[in-house]
């Protein structure tokens, strides 16, 4: 219960920084994708079950807000955190490598996803400069920012994983 | 050992990944198809999530006027002696545009054109929170249904257009811009009324700049700097909002249509208060 609590808080404080602060702190007009790093970051920490949930709700909320239609991202979080979960067997929590692979090759596919589904399909065929302009300065932006706050959610796990191991 | 033992029997987790992908596909489907879920679901967020915006946006905004008018000073002084000479200049020729105002407002009367923007009925909301992603350009303002905003009014800032509400939840609207990707709307040339095609584009999204074809113009009296307005034949769009001035115009290989770029009136990097027009072209 606790668990479901706080990592609701999270995900909400992840959406509202994404959709305030950091827009004013956008470069480029390019925001980093935080929700991709907590679907991602909880699906390696915890398993697919978990990873799971987490992008399911992550993937509804931007659908609310911001999707022409209910279910597209809730559906590619939900696969980004189902796959990050598989590495779950490979993951310690003092190893960053494996982390930052995992969040950024989550991010490109993410990304990838997004040009396809949304603009390939619309006829945008002009790859290179979505590639440049806005997939390449996202994955940067969001691989920055995943060195600051990561440590933050591992933090945030272990805390609650030594109340589970107590209880 | 209850708890491990709870483990064992839970369901495998491809079982679940299956029943949420199922669950996503059926709501994309109902969403596409209606609009039920979109009613219990804006309400929900909007009490969870949007109290919130609007407090972080304001307390930015607080931020930024702080920090502007400490910058600005030294500015505003500048500015203000060039505008007491402006002021002066522009006195001399208000006289002239009386008037005109005086037997324009005749005219109009007589033609009973009371279909300007200046006579729609406005509400005015504050951006609360903009788009999660780098592909699109939606927003969140902080009026909704509970201040009579419905899908498809059209959000005006100062006066120019910027875009149509594309949903509604209780207290939020989300608009969608006319810099974004997907938006498409019927506009015209006002000195000649030619009707063109208003399209955004997310390759010009950060030069602030949208593109517009299918411009039949015969006469080649079209030129740069001629500012287009919403189009009369738009189906959403309600008439004679200025859209932007034409910075680039060239011929389309067919030699038929005319093509090129227009710069919108709206500054929408710097878009904090907007305004949504309440009336709607197709009366409901």
């Amino acid at each position: 219960m606790r668990r479901v609590a706080i990592v609701g808080v999270l995900i909400i404080v992840a959406f509202l920084l994404q959709s305030t602060v950091f827009r004013w702190l956008a470069i480029a007009g390019i925001v980093p994708n935080i929700l991709i790093i907590i679907t991602s970051s909880f699906g390696f920490m915890r398993g697919r079950k978990e990873g799971m949930v987490i992008g399911f709700v992550c993937g509804l909320l931007v659908d609310i807000f911001f999707g022409d239609i209910i279910g597209f991202y809730a559906l590619i979080y939900l696969f980004i955190g189902y796959i990050n979960g598989i590495f779950r067997a490979i993951f310690y929590p003092e190893d960053i490598k494996l982390p930052m692979i995992l969040i950024s090759t989550s991010e490109i596919i993410y990304c990838l996803l997004c040009y396809i589904f949304l603009f390939l399909l619309r006829g945008r065929l002009n790859f290179l400069h979505y590639l440049l302009y806005v997939i390449l300065p996202e994955i940067v932006y969001t691989v920055v920012i995943t060195i600051i706050i990561y440590r933050g959610i591992l933090l945030i796990n272990e805390w609650l994983e030594s109340f589970e191991k107590r209880s | 050992m209850a708890k491990n033992h709870r483990h064992k029997f839970s369901i495998p987790s491809r079982y679940v990944l299956l029943a949420l992908s199922m669950l996503c596909v059926v709501m994309m489907v109902i969403s596409f198809a209606t609009d039920v879920m979109s009613v219990p679901l804006n309400s929900v967020v909007g009490y969870v999530i949007v109290p919130f915006q609007k407090g972080i946006s304001k307390a930015g905004e607080w931020l930024n006027d702080r920090t502007d008018s400490l910058n600005t000073i030294k500015d505003l002084q500048k500015e203000n002696s060039e505008l007491k000479a402006k002021v002066d200049e522009l006195s001399i020729g208000m006289n002239d545009l009386q008037a005109d105002r005086y037997e324009l407002s005749e005219l109009r009367e007589l033609f009973a054109l009371d279909e300007r923007y200046s006579d729609y009925k406005k509400v005015g909301a504050r951006v609360i929170g903009k788009d999660t992603g780098n592909w699109f350009s939606n927003f969140i303002i902080d009026k909704g249904a509970n201040d009579g905003i419905s899908v498809d009014m059209n959000v005006m800032a100062g006066s120019g257009l910027v875009g149509i509400v594309t949903e509604v939840g209780p207290n939020w609207a989300s608009v969608k811009s006319i810099i974004d990707d997907e938006t498409n709307l019927s506009g015209m040339v006002m000195s000649t009324s030619d009707n063109l095609i208003v399209s955004g584009d997310l390759n010009l999204m950060n030069d602030g700049n949208i593109r517009f074809s299918q411009l039949i113009d015969s006469e080649n009296k079209v030129v740069t700097g001629d500012q287009i307005v919403t189009s009369t034949i738009s189906d959403k769009y309600l008439p004679n909002i200025t859209v932007g001035y034409i910075t680039e115009i060239k011929e389309d290989s067919n030699n038929l249509t005319k093509s090129g770029y227009l710069t919108p009136v709206v500054d929408f990097k710097h878009l904090n208060t907007v305004l949504v027009i309440t009336d709607l072209k197709q009366g409901k």
